[in-house]
Order: C-alpha cells, then sequence, then structure tokens
C-alpha cells in the first residue's frame, strides 16, 4: 500500500512483478503473436518504402511504391474498385444472413437446431468443395445451369459464365455468400442461446408482443460484443475476396473482371516476387480494413 | 399487479403462427441453396464419367461407382511420394496445431480475462485489431519474415502461425471475462497459484470455448495447402496434392468431386461432434446465475 504513494516507477515495477505468473502465462502465445504478425506487418510498412526481390538487400525508394500504385498501375485501380464492390455487397449482405439464420435457426427446437446450424455451417469448412460451383457454371452444354438452360431452349448456346464479364462477377458474389456463413454466423448461434432465459422472462412480464420486439430489445442488447465481432470477421472476410475467382475464373481473369486487391498482392508477391511493392498493397489493404472497422465500431456504438 | 399467465408460458408466448411459417420457409429455401451444391458435390463424386458429360445435365446418379475414388487413388499412387506422405503430413500439422493453440491460446486469454496488470489492456486491443489481418494479407509479410527466420519449406512455417491465430485468444477472452471472479477468488484463499486456477478451474469451465477453437483451428489449418510456403513434395499437405490432381483437366471432373469428398469430411465429422459437446456442455452450464 505504502508503495503506491510513491513515484510511478517503482509502483508499476512492483505491480509487473506481482503479476509475473501472468505474464509468463502469455508468452509463449505473445512471442508466436510477436513474430508472426507484428514484425510482418511492421516490416511490410518498412519494405513498402522499398524494392525487395527476396534476393537483394532492399533498395530505398522512397514514396515511388504508392505513386505507381495510385497513378501509374491501372491494374491496381481496378482491383480497388472490384474489392470494394465485392466487399460492400457481400459484407453487409452476410452479416445479415448470418444474423437472421442464426435467429431464425434459434427459433427452432433444440434437435434441429444442431442439424439445421450444420447445413449452414458447412460449405465454410468444405475446404475445396466450392470449386463444384465451376461444375454447376461450368461455359459447356454439361454445367447443370447451361445444359437446364438449353434443355428448355431459353439460350441458343452455352454461356461462357466465368470469363464473361457480364456475369462472373455476379457468380462469385453468389459463392462468397454461400461460403460465408462461417465463424461470424457460429459465433451469432453461440450469442443467442446464451442469452440468459430470465431476460425473456422479464421482457414477457413487460409486456414484449412478438419475437420482433423481443429480438431488438432483448436479445441485440444481451448480444452486443458477439454483433461488433461478426462485423470484424465479416470485414475482414469481405475485404480478402480473391481466391474464388481466381480458382473458377483463371488468374490474372478476362479483363481483370475478377481481379481483386489480394490477387493483386498474390501477383507482385508470388509471381513476380516485387516484394516492396507487394507489401505496400497489404499495408494499403490493411489500413482500408482498420479504417471500415473503425467506421462501423462508431455505427455500432449507440449513444 | 402480475400477470401469471405471461409468465408461465415464458418465452414462447410471443410466438406467431405466421412468423413461424415464414421462418420455416426462409430455413427451408436458403437451406436448399446452401445444401445441394454440397450435396451435388457429393453426388458427382459417385457418377461416372459418362453420366458427368451428358446433355441434359442430371443432378442425381444413375449408376453409382467408386471408380471415381479408384482413380484417384492410382493418380495419387503415381505422385511423387507415396500418397501416405500427404496425410500424415495433413494430419501431423494439424494435431499439432489444433492442441497448440488451444493451449497457448487459453494460457495467455485467463490473464488477458482475469488479471489486472499493467499493459492488458494495450495487449488486448492489440489482439482485436488484428482480427482484421486475413490470411490473404499477411501472406506476404509472413513469407518475408519467415525467409528470415529459414522457415520456408519446413512444418515450421504452416504450423507456428496459426497456433498464434488472434480469433482462439480472442474468443477464449471473451468467455472467460464471463466467469464469475468469487470462484477464482475462493480458489486464492485456499492457495491455489495462478497456473493451477487456470487448470483446475477456469480450463474444465471453458469447455464450450475449446471446442469452438478445436473447430476454428482445425478446419483452417485442414483445408490450407501451405501456400507458398511448402515446395518440396514429402512436405505438401493433403488440399496442395488433390488440387495438383484436380488441375489435371476436364476429365478429372468425377475424380475431383471424390478428392474434395474426401477432404470435407473430417472438418464436417469434427463439427458434428463438437457441436453437440457444445450444445450439451451449454444445456449443464447453469454457473451463470
Amino acid at each position: 500500500m505504502k508503495e503506491k504513494t510513491n513515484s510511478l516507477k517503482p509502483s508499476l515495477w512492483s505491480e509487473i512483478k506481482k503479476n509475473k505468473m501472468h505474464y509468463f502465462m502469455m508468452s509463449p502465445y505473445m512471442i508466436l503473436f510477436t513474430v508472426f504478425t507484428i514484425i510482418p506487418v511492421i516490416a511490410s510498412l518498412i519494405l513498402s518504402f522499398t524494392y525487395f526481390n527476396m534476393l537483394e538487400f532492399p533498395s530505398w525508394r522512397g514514396l515511388d511504391n504508392y505513386k505507381q500504385l495510385f497513378l501509374s498501375d491501372d491494374v491496381f485501380l481496378i482491383a480497388v474498385k472490384n474489392t470494394l464492390i465485392f466487399a460492400f455487397l457481400t459484407g453487409p449482405l452476410s452479416y445479415v444472413l448470418c444474423f437472421f439464420f442464426a435467429w431464425f435457426i434459434n427459433e427452432l427446437p433444440a434437435k434441429v437446431r444442431a442439424f439445421m446450424t450444420l447445413v449452414f455451417y458447412a460449405p465454410s469448412i468444405a475446404g475445396s468443395v466450392y470449386t463444384i460451383w465451376g461444375f454447376i457454371f461450368s461455359g459447356d452444354s454439361y454445367g447443370f445451369v447451361n445444359g437446364m438452360l438449353l434443355k428448355y431452349n431459353l439460350i441458343s448456346e452455352p454461356i461462357q459464365w466465368f470469363t464473361n464479364p457480364a456475369y462472373n462477377f455476379t457468380i462469385v458474389v453468389v459463392i462468397q455468400l454461400w461460403l460465408s456463413l462461417g465463424t461470424s454466423f457460429l459465433a451469432f448461434i453461440a450469442g443467442f442461446q446464451s442469452v440468459s432465459k430470465d431476460l425473456y422472462e422479464a421482457g414477457a412480464m413487460d409486456g414484449i408482443k412478438n419475437r420482433f420486439q423481443e429480438l431488438i430489445k432483448i436479445t441485440v442488447p444481451a448480444m452486443k460484443e458477439k454483433m461488433m465481432f461478426g462485423a470484424v470477421m465479416q470485414i475482414a472476410s469481405s475485404f480478402s475476396i480473391g481466391a474464388v475467382g481466381a480458382a473458377l475464373g483463371g488468374f490474372p481473369s478476362v479483363n481483370y473482371s475478377l481481379h481483386t486487391v489480394i490477387n493483386h498482392i498474390q501477383d507482385y508477391g508470388s509471381v513476380r516476387y516485387e516484394m516492396g511493392y507487394a507489401a505496400a498493397i497489404a499495408f494499403m489493404l490493411t489500413v482500408a480494413m482498420v479504417l471500415t472497422k473503425n467506421l462501423i465500431s462508431k455505427l455500432l456504438k449507440p449513444e | 399487479m402480475i400477470n401469471w399467465r405471461k409468465m408461465m408460458r415464458s418465452k414462447k408466448v410471443s410466438r406467431s403462427k405466421g412468423g413461424d411459417f415464414m421462418i420455416i420457409l426462409m430455413l427451408v429455401l436458403v437451406g436448399a441453396f446452401m445444401a445441394l451444391p454440397l450435396v451435388y458435390s457429393v453426388v458427382n463424386a459417385f457418377k461416372p464419367l459418362e453420366e458427368i458429360f451428358i446433355f441434359p445435365p442430371r443432378f442425381f446418379v444413375i449408376n453409382p461407382t467408386t471408380q471415381n475414388f479408384k482413380t484417384l487413388f492410382i493418380l495419387t499412387s503415381n505422385l511423387w511420394v507415396p500418397f501416405s506422405r500427404y496425410i500424415f503430413n495433413s494430419v501431423f500439422v494439424s494435431a499439432t496445431v489444433v492442441f497448440f493453440h488451444i493451449v497457448f491460446a487459453s494460457m495467455a486469454a485467463y490473464p488477458l480475462a482475469k488479471g489486472h496488470f499493467p499493459g492488458r489492456d494495450k495487449i488486448f486491443s492489440l489482439i482485436q485489431l488484428t482480427l482484421l489481418f486475413s490470411g490473404g494479407a499477411m501472406a506476404i509479410p509472413q513469407y518475408i519474415v519467415m525467409a528470415k527466420l529459414g522457415m520456408i519449406n519446413t512444418y515450421w512455417a504452416v504450423i507456428l502461425p496459426p497456433i498464434a491465430g488472434s480469433m482462439g485468444l480472442f474468443l477464449m477472452r471473451q468467455f472467460m471475462v464471463s466467469l464469475h471472479d468469487s470462484m477464482l477468488e475462493a480458489a486464492r484463499i485456499d492457495g491455489a497459484g495462478e497456473v493451477r486456477i487456470y487448470w483446475q478451474i477456469v480450463m474444465p469451465l471453458m469447455r464450450p470455448a475449446w471446442l469452438t477453437l478445436l473447430i476454428f483451428a482445425f478446419q483452417g489449418i485442414w483445408n490450407s495447402t501451405g501456400g507458398n510456403f511448402l515446395y518440396s513434395e514429402q512436405l505438401k499437405l493433403l488440399p496442395s496434392a488433390l488440387s495438383q490432381i484436380q488441375a489435371g483437366g476436364i476429365a478429372r471432373q468425377g475424380v475431383g468431386a471424390a478428392a474434395s469428398f474426401i477432404l470435407m469430411i473430417p472438418p464436417i465429422i469434427t463439427f458434428v461432434v463438437t457441436q453437440s459437446n457444445v450444445i450439451e456442455t451449454m444445456s449443464y452450464a447453469g454457473i451463470k446465475e
């Protein structure tokens, strides 16, 4: 107690010493976290001002990477446009899907609930199964959609779904939504189930009339933390769209119609080995995600 | 005045029949959209080649066959390394990641949830921020760091980063915050150290949380191809071996479906098993008061 009246330093040190067990418990995780998350982010910020090909020592380029990115790299601007459209379509839509279907499922009897949770969650954990969409929308007449359209004479020749920019973007959005009932969805399922029954009973006594009122007045306030978590997960995944388009529409896609920022990072990082430039793109993407998250946390925070 | 009738009917009072109908209708329609592509993929795995290339296409199989699986087996035994090696790699890497992720993340979550020490809130908000950093954005920066550490093309490259995945720690910490301090205080008065409290009191109560971590960590690592981190054939993971086979052309359509089928079974089974455990544990979790 006496220590606290002294200057800050010894008291801070004694606090640290007192909790040394806690620091010790955190250290295995924190060491790995620092090496594989913190250092890479800092390294990519520094390298984004250099030319770096993994073989030679990085050479300083100042802001050249960023200038090139925004002033002369037309493909990057296409990638930004595509990423933003993907993110603003799939992000909010899949958030709403996750939330409402978790709610619907929570209204079911317990036995059906587990099964329906599996049905909705399965696509997101089934790995490469999304390639089945490549067969459903295959460009020849054996593809399921083309075959059906041809059979009923709705089209006269097969449509190249993945290489025609008129269709491929929409199809990738549909596939992304199909894949998107993942982590946030489970968090919502768990959230709905962990709302205390007492709250609902108290709500019923206070005159809650229907399930919407119950949802808005009781459930949503009770699971606010999980809703923000869901939003963060949706931002992270919707800004990272790229793998599905590359697998089904080709890499690079026709006229870069499916090209996203993630694809652009892969192009410069894994194909051309221009790591400085790739780091600049990766850093911009990270900044965009953080800004969006801050915006949303302001929106979700009431009062 | 207390409305006893409303209280007795508790939660189910406010349910209209029309609302129930709408919910079931939505669940059936969207559920079909979710399930049919998966079913189609499974059905395709059992289709003979002539049924895959048929016009008009059929959803269901007429003469189911295991030919695709046999072809997959033949193709995989012609790979550079025996197929069992890919299976070993994936199982070994997944088991290691899942185990250490649960242990390390929960060990770090306990002080973050229940400790009071300098830097706690700063560390946790940093963890929360990094939830945003997706694999795609991090791959290149991580590649650079791993190259410096000489980890490229070793198991370390695929094992270590997911062990310190921030989502597991975040979820674990959130669950732990809800535990009552009184219980921990009682243990402290009895003379239990922090490690013992974490292991003997907190962890058993955290069962739903660590099963959730198990699902997420396993699903992530099992579906990972290892990206650019692994290039030696004998280190590669199952998904990358199977996608090499799938890439072998249009005639591999059925084989590809068979490969997808084999790959999706473990994550789905783990989820089915752990999900029922989570729900079961939840129904016993009457500690919340």
